[in-house]
């Protein structure tokens, strides 16, 4: 691992709602994730796992605490700049597979950055068919979400997390909806990406046989880290 | 701006039983707006043709000689009298004809004898209006020859015509003998040739119509005229005629539109409800707009939310809302307009509606402006949901 993380949060504390409807969900979480990591986030439910996923992926703000990545104190951002950090450097999949349903396979992955240009691009659409070909849909470039099962958009949704060659990107139990062999199939796709590319994988999982395959181990529980594996 | 107009599309096509509903909302919206504007534009147009067809567009006449003001002397009382045994006339006339008859626009000339007059048959009087006209320009001015009812619009030296009303009232039938006084006491008889029904009262009451040479001599004036009408092809320029010829004669000129100062009245109060009504047709459409764009964001707060995470940015996701709204307004709007053309375009023009018919000039419908002001009331009325839109949390949004 190299010595500078991707990302840097302390004393990260989340607080929902004020006065005698307060409640804390996460109480000061420290987390650094490095290049070419493949991370499990695991814990029970309610242990605050999609709460983290959300802020590291500036969808939500902490409370307090600090949050660094690639030297962007995206603390301190306003919505524009993390709307634009988020779609430069970060990719999402999330676990009821959410793709837009009036664009094809290849238009839902090329979302992400023909909406920061403007427009559609060949290249764009170059990158969209060879990220859905690594996800075995080439055949399925022009199906609609509807036409699809769930176990292939959830592939096209890790294809769209890639588009813009994240440096991390943030999976919320991506095998949570999926049998047995789909999320075989989804992790090993995101284990070849990690090793591929160096991309920093952060996966939500409640199952153990998922958290295995990763690199390292982060557990929460009660919105604390518990001591990981690895 | 290219990628968002694509997704508006794409929301645009992607429910089409619901999108053809609203479009049909929006389209029935502009026909009305186009009907209005139809009908308010054929209802002024009959009514100024209605006004305008029997009567002159420009007269010109002697200007009424007030006789000038001699310093009063301090305690004197001073009374003015017009001078009643000269009559009001236009001397020199004949140079004028020729010149108003070659003006550009102007498709009538008419110079007139006109004076008071009594018909006489037996014990029974009638007081009328004489309108001496040359027999080439009888109708010229209001069109007597297609409003006969009897006898021929023929003006010989010894033959009157006269209105409907009157040959009641005095039991009169054409070929009989009757006299005319005139105002400056003299008397001839003569011989009634038609008689006519123009439609207006006054005019079917108490004017007769005879020959200018014999109107010369009834009215004492050997070589002078009354006045000279004239009528225009096109009615709005008459006011400009009038203030032009009056420059060039000095003599006094008048326009129709000075004297109907009621009808340009009603046409504005017309023309004001006309547009209320559009203004209501306007609002429903943003009203019906708005609601469905609102209940699209919320269908659509799911996707809003997964376009968000994504880091698309506000400003995108208001152009798809509002270009989506705009959309539906274009489409109906032109649904619209095609359907209001259809419907309206059978009318017959206005020249040729019937009494109980109802006056549609699609000219003057407003088929464009209806389509841009439905488009741009479209996009108005998508703002709000829109920015409701670009205001989705993803995170509640997406709910994981
Ligand atoms: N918007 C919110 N308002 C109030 N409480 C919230 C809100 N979002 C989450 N919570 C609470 O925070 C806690 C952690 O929620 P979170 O969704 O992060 O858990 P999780 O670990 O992802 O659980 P699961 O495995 O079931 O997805 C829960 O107790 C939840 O009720
Ligand atoms: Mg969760």
């Amino acid at each position: 691992m190299s010595d500078t993380p991707l990302v840097r949060a302390r004393g990260l504390v989340k607080r929902f709602g004020s006065g005698d409807a307060e409640s804390t969900v996460l109480h000061g979480i420290d987390v650094d994730l490095y290049r070419g990591e493949l991370v499990a986030l695991q814990g029970p439910s309610g242990s605050g796992k999609s709460t983290l996923l959300s802020i590291l992926g500036t969808l939500m703000r902490p409370s307090e605490g600090t949050h660094m990545m690639m030297d962007a104190d995206l603390a301190e951002a306003d919505d524009g700049e993390l709307t634009r950090f988020r779609n430069q450097n970060i990719g999402f999949v999330f676990q009821f597979h959410h793709l837009l349903p009036d664009l094809t396979a290849e238009e839902n992955v090329m979302m992400p950055a023909a909406a920061s240009a403007g427009r559609e691009t060949a290249a764009m659409r170059t990158r969209a068919a060879a990220l859905l070909d690594a996800v075995g849909l080439s055949d399925r470039r022009h199906y609609r979400p509807g036409a699809m099962s769930g176990g292939q958009r959830q592939r096209v949704a890790v294809a769209r997390a890639l588009i813009n060659a994240p440096a991390l990107v943030l999976a919320d139990e991506p095998t949570g909806n999926l049998d047995r062999e789909s999320a075989d199939n989804v992790m090993d796709l995101l284990g070849r990406f990690n090793l591929e590319t160096g991309t920093c994988f952060l996966i939500s999982t409640h199952d153990v046989k998922i958290a295995d395959r990763c690199s390292r181990q982060v557990g929460l529980l009660d919105g604390r880290v518990v001591e990981g594996k690895g | 701006m290219r990628y968002a107009v694509k997704i508006a599309f794409r929301h645009f096509l992607s429910s089409p039983a619901q999108t053809a509903l609203l479009i049909s909302g929006v389209a029935l919206g502009v026909t009305v707006f186009i009907f209005m504007s139809a009908l308010i534009g054929g209802l002024a147009q009959l009514l100024t043709l209605r006004t305008v067809g029997s009567i002159p567009h420009v007269t010109l006449e002697m200007r009424e000689r007030s006789p000038g003001l001699i310093n009063p002397v301090t305690g004197a009382q001073l009374a003015v009298q017009k001078d009643l045994s000269r009559r009001q006339q236009i001397a020199v006339w004949q140079p004028f004809i020729a010149q108003m008859e070659s003006a550009s626009g102007v498709i009538a000339v008419s110079p007139q004898i006109r004076g008071s007059a009594f018909l006489i048959r037996g014990q029974a009087i009638a007081p009328v209006g004489v309108f001496g006209v040359l027999p080439d320009k009888l109708s010229a001015i209001a069109d007597i020859s297609s409003a006969m009812v009897a006898g021929s619009a023929t003006l010989p030296s010894d033959g009157i015509l006269i209105g409907w009303k009157l040959a009641d009232d005095l039991g009169l039938h054409v070929g009989q003998a009757i006299q005319v006084r005139s105002d400056r006491q003299r008397e001839r008889s003569f011989r009634i040739s038609g008689i006519f029904s123009l439609g207006i009262a006054s005019a079917d009451r108490q004017a007769i119509y005879m020959n200018f040479t014999t109107a010369r001599a009834l009215f004492d004036l050997p070589s002078g005229i009354s006045r000279i009408e004239l009528k225009v092809s096109s009615v709005g320029q008459a006011p400009r005629l009038a203030e032009m010829l009056g420059r060039a004669t000095g003599l006094k000129v008048t326009s129709w539109t000075d004297e109907n100062a009621q009808l340009f009245e009603a046409l504005d109060a017309q023309s004001r409800t006309g547009t209320i009504i559009k203004v209501f047709a306007l609002l429903t459409i943003m009203i019906g707009i708005a609601s469905a764009m609102l209940l699209s964001v919320m269908r659509r707060r799911n996707e809003i939310g997964i376009m968000r995470a994504a880091g698309v940015g506000r400003l995108f996701i208001v152009q798809v809302f509002v270009l989506e709204g705009t959309l539906i307004g274009a489409t109906g709007s032109i649904a619209g307009a095609l359907l209001a053309w259809a419907a309206l375009a059978p009318f017959p023009p206005i020249a040729q509606v019937k009494s109980g018919g109802l006056p549609i000039d699609v000219g003057q419908g407003g088929i464009l402006i209806a389509i841009v002001l439905t488009t741009l009331a479209a996009a108005i009325a998508s703002i709000l949901p829109a920015r409701r839109a670009a205001r989705v949390d993803p995170v509640e949004a997406i709910g994981q």
